[in-house]
Formats: structure tokens, C-alpha cells, sequence
């Protein structure tokens, strides 16, 4: 077990709810969703109909997952007009915010693994199986072109975050059992193993998030104090680094990577508010590095 | 899935040619990446196989209107479950996980709950993807399955009651279900009123297998490839072409020889009808030709004309009396 839990100099600094603003809004979000998709079936208000593969919100606005739908694009089936129009309107909306905001904000099964990423934390589970993070891309890439070859989507057929989601709004059957396989697999045998290395949910909704303006940047990095909290909350480590430690190589502050989940746990658990949400474009190398530098963001 | 896994394969392999015995770092990326092309290709093996087991669809699991063969199905929906929120009756369900319906995918049960065949087909519409037909607006051209009488010996009608509540509940009555007349040869007086399913006018909306009012309904739902034949490429149906010939016999063109029909002896065949001449040969009954009765055709020892008339009186007496009936049908 750790001594120090991450961020409980910024709990102390900041006072708990500070150092769980984004955490709280991210769970909130997640369960606003759910609950919209809900509201139909438990309570006959029928505002959201349908689930993440589509829905139609008020009985206008079309969203369609743009990854289940390329899949049935290449099983060679041409989809009909408002089903094109919700891809659309979905990959737009993740240019803008960060692909893999739908993991952090959105996914039903990121509750699931963030339980799991944290009990391992706090069972002091060492060891991990490992496998490169690219994985999911080849994942990815191999469930796209079974679809081409079968004809069908055969990655639905297993896909634990659609059934998660599909299963709480119109029944769960034995949905919950993959959520359990999920669950017990990051605890036990690969730390942030499903959303970090396999997922290719997650793979597919990183590309957008390639182009997107809405970024955490590390603005103050110069007051860094190298606590580590950040990368041993973050679930996608490997994406700090070069923005919080780069000042030196001339890279900006502003973290790129596209598969930074925009969780904005990084900016709850920093007792030192070295980072916040920004925009791509401030991005210069000198951004950050003088410590007194007068910064738009800065707390009170 | 082959494919796939080759191609890389075979880069990193020539990759490693070159510079693998330069740097071992170059050769653990060239081990770790062919590892994770095994692990993913094995994973897509496995998923691909999981796939070709998914296409065997449970018989009781009905698509709803509108969808496709369970091919292009599966490659079609996306599983939102648009029209099972869209059905006004409920009928429709997303597959569970632990059922054996394609994960996710909407199906309904005749039995429990049939298609009300709504005329403005509001599941078809609400399909964001036309995995259930948009140019399906005729819910009676809908073949969601085709209904077969599977069990003769439990339909009411065939035990010579009236029952008729399949033929009474279908919505397309009179074209997919018929009553067809048939003696009741049990009591010889009365008669069975057979329910009779015809398969291009039945929707497969499943009422009445919903309505069959025998503990296992005696008649079903069913996928329609399961149930219907094929005649085969090869059949010509002789009164068709007949008709297409302008009611010109193409048999008579080509001066089939008939074969002389084995009868008890003695018997008169009415209404015969003999393709290969307007005349009878000797030796066939009705030729005129009273005194040959031949038992057997000539040449197989049955055409002796003063052997075994005698003999067969007796069964001639019993035969004349049903086989004329026969005949005439």
C-alpha cells in the first residue's frame, strides 16, 4: 500500500472538493447521460430514445457512433440519411473537444476501470502484464477489416462498452458479466489495461481527437514540484511527459497526445495548479517556463 | 483474416533482415511487433469464427419487418434499438448477451407476441440505417418469416373439428392461409377444413402461431428459408408451358411413347388421357380391343390373350367400382 495517496497534498492545499471538481463533473456527466437514456423506458419521459450506437434526442437530433457505423459501411451496407448526419454531427462535436472525451465523459465502462485502476492502487497490486499501448490500434484495425471480409459487425458481437450501455437501458442480461471480466482483468492482470491498451473504441475515437482545440495544458509547469500525483492518476501516463517536462527541448505545454481522455484529473490532484484546460494554439515553448509569468488560469 | 496478418508480417520480417543484427532494439521491436500481430490476428480468428456462429439464428427468433436475409442483417443494424422503442405493442427485444440471437440485434416471438402489422410500419422508419428496408411501405409485402403447419396430428381442423383460428386471426386472410376441402375419411361423411399456407402471400407476422390454440402450437413461424422449398431450376411445370405455347402440348411435338398403364385386368380407365396417340394401341384397355386384357405389358408375359382372363374376374368386380373415381380427379 502507498504511504502517500496522490492527491492528498492537493486535498490538503485545496480542500477536497477542489481536488475532485472534474472527477465529480466527469461522474456526473456520465450518470446525466445514462440517465437521459433512462428517462424513456423507467419513467415514459422520452427525451433520448435509443442508445450510444444511436439516438435521437427531442425527435430531431440524430447521433450515431461513427466507429459501429464505418463497420457497417465497410460490411458493405450504405446507412440511411439521418444516420449519416448523427456520424457526422458526433465526429464534429469530438474535433472540437477531444476524441476520447467519449471515454472519460461519456463511456458507462470507464466508471468500471477507473473502480479498478483505483482499488489497485489502494490494494498496492504491483505487476502487470504487459502489452504495448498501440495494441488497440491493431485491435482496431483488425475488427474494420473483419467487417469488410465477414460482411458483419462482428465486433459488436463482443464489444463490452456497447453492451454495458445497451444492457442498462434495455435490460442487462449477462452484460454485467463482461463489465466483471473487464473490471477483474485492469485489477488483476494489466494495470489500465482495457481503455489504455485494448480497447478500440477508445483507438477509434483517439483519431478525431488528433485535430481538437480543447486541451489540458500544463501552462504552470514551472511550478511543478515533480510529486508524480499527475502521472500516477493519469490513465494515460505517457501523454504528460512531454508537455510538463519538455520547457527544456522546446516543446509547448500544451499536452497533444491524441489519446489524453481530457479527464482533467491531472488538474484536480496538482496541489500546485500546474495544469487547466486550454486551447492548442497557446501553445509556445516559452509558455510556462518563468514560474512568476502571469497566467490567465491562475487560481485565486 | 489471413490477409490481414500477412502483410505486415512480411515487412517486419524484411525489416529485421536488415538491421537486426545492427541494433537490438531494432530486433525486440521487430519481436514485439510480430507478437502483436499474433495475439490480434488470433483474437480476429476467434472473433471471426464467434461470427460465423452468430449467423445460425435460433428458428423462434423473427426479425421485424423490413429486415434482410440474417447475412446482410448483421452487417446492416447497428443495434440502437430504434424500433423496439418505435413498436407500439412492445413486441420487440435486443438480444441479450447470453442469448444465442446476434448480441443486440431485435427479434420477437410469434408465440408470446406476433407483429400487429402497424400500416405505417413504424419500426421500419425508425431504423437509422435500413437494416430494416425503408422501401418497405406495404406492411402486407413484409416477410418477416413464413408460417408452416408443422404438426398434422395435433391442428384441430386436421382431426375434423373447426377450429379456424389461425385461418380467422391472419391478417391476410383468404391469400395466406386458405381453408382447403377435403373428405374426413374417419367418419366418411364429413368434411376437414384444412388450413393451408400460401407462401408469397404470408407476411410472417406470427398471429397465428400466437393464436393456435393447441398446448405447442401446431402451426409456426419460422425463418423463411427454413421453410420453403425449391422446385429446382430444371422442373418445367407441363400446364405452364403448355399455356406459354399458346395451349400447344410440347409433349405431343415430340411423340413421347406411352407407356401402357398396368391396370387389373379388364378394367376401363375414363378419361384417360394418352399423349403418345389420339388412338389406343391393341392390346390396352379402352382400345376396343375387347378380348386382350393383358395383366402385364406385352412382352413381359402378360400378353397371352386367352391366359389369365378367367382367373381375374374377381378382382376386376372389386376394382371397377373405386378406380373410375380415382381416375376422374
Amino acid at each position: 500500500m502507498n504511504s502517500r495517496r496522490a492527491g492528498a497534498e492537493a486535498v490538503a492545499e485545496k480542500g477536497w472538493l477542489a481536488a475532485h471538481r472534474w472527477l465529480l463533473a466527469r461522474r456526473f456527466c456520465q450518470l446525466a447521460i445514462l440517465a437521459l437514456f433512462l428517462l424513456g423506458p423507467l419513467a415514459g419521459i422520452w427525451i433520448v430514445k435509443g442508445n450510444l450506437a444511436y439516438s435521437l434526442t427531442l425527435d430531431t437530433l440524430p447521433l450515431t457512433d461513427p466507429y459501429v457505423l464505418l463497420q457497417s459501411l465497410l460490411a458493405g451496407h450504405r446507412p440511411e440519411r439521418l444516420g449519416l448526419i448523427g456520424a457526422a454531427i458526433v465526429l464534429i462535436f469530438y474535433l472540437l473537444v477531444g476524441g476520447r472525451v467519449y471515454c472519460s465523459w461519456v463511456c458507462p465502462l470507464n466508471a468500471v476501470t477507473d473502480l479498478a485502476g483505483w482499488l489497485r492502487d489502494r490494494l498496492g497490486i504491483r505487476g502487470s502484464a504487459h502489452v504495448a499501448r498501440s495494441t488497440r490500434y491493431w485491435i482496431l484495425a483488425m475488427t474494420l477489416l473483419l467487417a469488410a471480409l465477414s460482411g458483419s459487425i462482428a465486433w459488436e458481437l463482443v464489444n463490452p462498452v456497447s453492451m454495458l450501455q445497451r444492457g442498462l437501458i434495455f435490460g442487462l442480461g449477462a452484460a454485467w458479466m463482461l463489465a466483471l471480466a473487464v473490471f477483474v482483468f485492469d485489477l488483476f492482470v494489466m494495470s489500465r489495461g482495457w481503455c489504455g491498451h485494448l480497447c478500440p473504441v477508445g483507438a477509434f475515437y483517439s483519431l478525431p481527437g488528433k485535430w481538437s482545440p480543447l486541451r489540458v495544458t500544463a501552462a504552470k509547469r514551472a511550478a511543478c514540484n515533480d510529486c508524480m500525483d499527475c502521472f500516477e492518476v493519469c490513465p494515460e501516463p505517457q501523454v504528460i511527459r512531454p508537455a510538463l517536462k519538455g520547457a527544456g527541448k522546446g516543446i509547448g505545454p500544451v499536452i497533444l497526445a491524441a489519446n489524453c481522455t481530457n479527464c482533467g484529473r491531472c488538474i484536480d490532484v496538482c496541489s500546485k495548479d500546474v495544469f487547466a484546460f486550454g486551447l492548442r494554439f497557446n501553445n509556445h515553448p516559452d509558455d510556462g517556463v518563468q514560474p512568476a509569468a502571469p497566467s490567465p488560469t491562475a487560481a485565486p | 483474416m489471413s490477409k490481414a496478418s500477412e502483410q505486415p508480417r512480411q515487412r517486419t520480417a524484411s525489416a529485421s533482415g536488415s538491421a537486426s543484427a545492427r541494433s537490438p532494439a531494432r530486433r525486440q521491436f521487430v519481436f514485439d511487433s510480430a507478437r502483436l500481430l499474433c495475439g490480434v490476428g488470433i483474437l480476429g480468428l476467434g472473433l471471426a469464427g464467434y461470427q460465423r456462429n452468430a449467423l445460425a439464428r435460433p428458428p423462434l427468433a423473427i426479425r421485424p419487418p423490413g429486415a434482410g436475409a440474417e447475412e446482410d442483417f448483421l452487417g446492416a443494424c447497428i443495434r440502437c434499438g430504434m424500433c423496439v422503442r418505435d413498436c407500439p405493442y412492445h413486441i420487440l427485444q435486443l438480444a441479450r448477451p447470453e442469448s444465442p440471437v446476434a448480441s443486440g440485434t431485435p427479434h420477437f416471438t410469434a408465440r408470446s407476441g406476433p407483429c400487429e402489422m402497424c400500416e405505417d410500419i413504424p419500426c421500419v422508419k425508425a431504423c437509422p440505417t435500413g437494416a430494416l428496408d425503408h422501401s418497405l411501405t406495404d406492411i402486407n409485402q413484409s416477410r418477416m418469416g413464413l408460417a408452416i403447419l408443422s404438426d398434422q396430428e395435433t391442428c384441430l381442423n386436421f382431426l375434423g373439428l373447426r377450429c379456424d383460428v389461425c385461418y380467422r386471426v391472419c391478417p391476410v386472410i383468404d391469400k395466406a392461409i386458405t381453408l382447403e376441402l377435403r373428405p374426413n375419411t374417419r367418419t366418411g361423411r364429413h368434411t376437414m377444413f384444412i388450413p393451408t399456407v400460401h407462401s408469397e402471400h404470408c407476411t410472417g407476422c406470427g398471429k397465428c402461431e400466437n393464436a393456435c390454440v393447441t398446448e405447442e402450437a401446431s402451426i409456426k413461424v419460422l425463418p423463411a428459408p427454413l421453410v420453403r422449398g425449391s422446385l429446382g431450376e430444371h422442373y418445367r411445370l407441363g400446364w405452364e408451358e403448355k399455356k406459354k405455347a399458346g395451349g400447344h402440348s410440347l409433349v405431343e411435338e415430340r411423340g413421347i411413347v406411352d407407356l401402357p398403364d398396368r391396370m387389373p385386368e379388364g378394367m376401363k380407365l375414363e378419361g384417360h388421357f394418352d399423349p403418345g396417340s389420339e388412338r389406343l394401341p391393341p392390346g390396352i384397355p379402352g382400345s376396343g380391343d375387347a378380348q386382350v386384357v393383358p395383366s402385364l405389358p406385352p412382352g413381359l408375359g402378360g400378353a397371352a390373350p386367352t391366359g389369365g382372363g378367367g382367373a381375374t374376374t374377381a378382382v376386376r368386380g372389386a376394382g371397377a367400382k373405386s378406380l373410375p373415381l380415382e381416375a376422374g380427379r
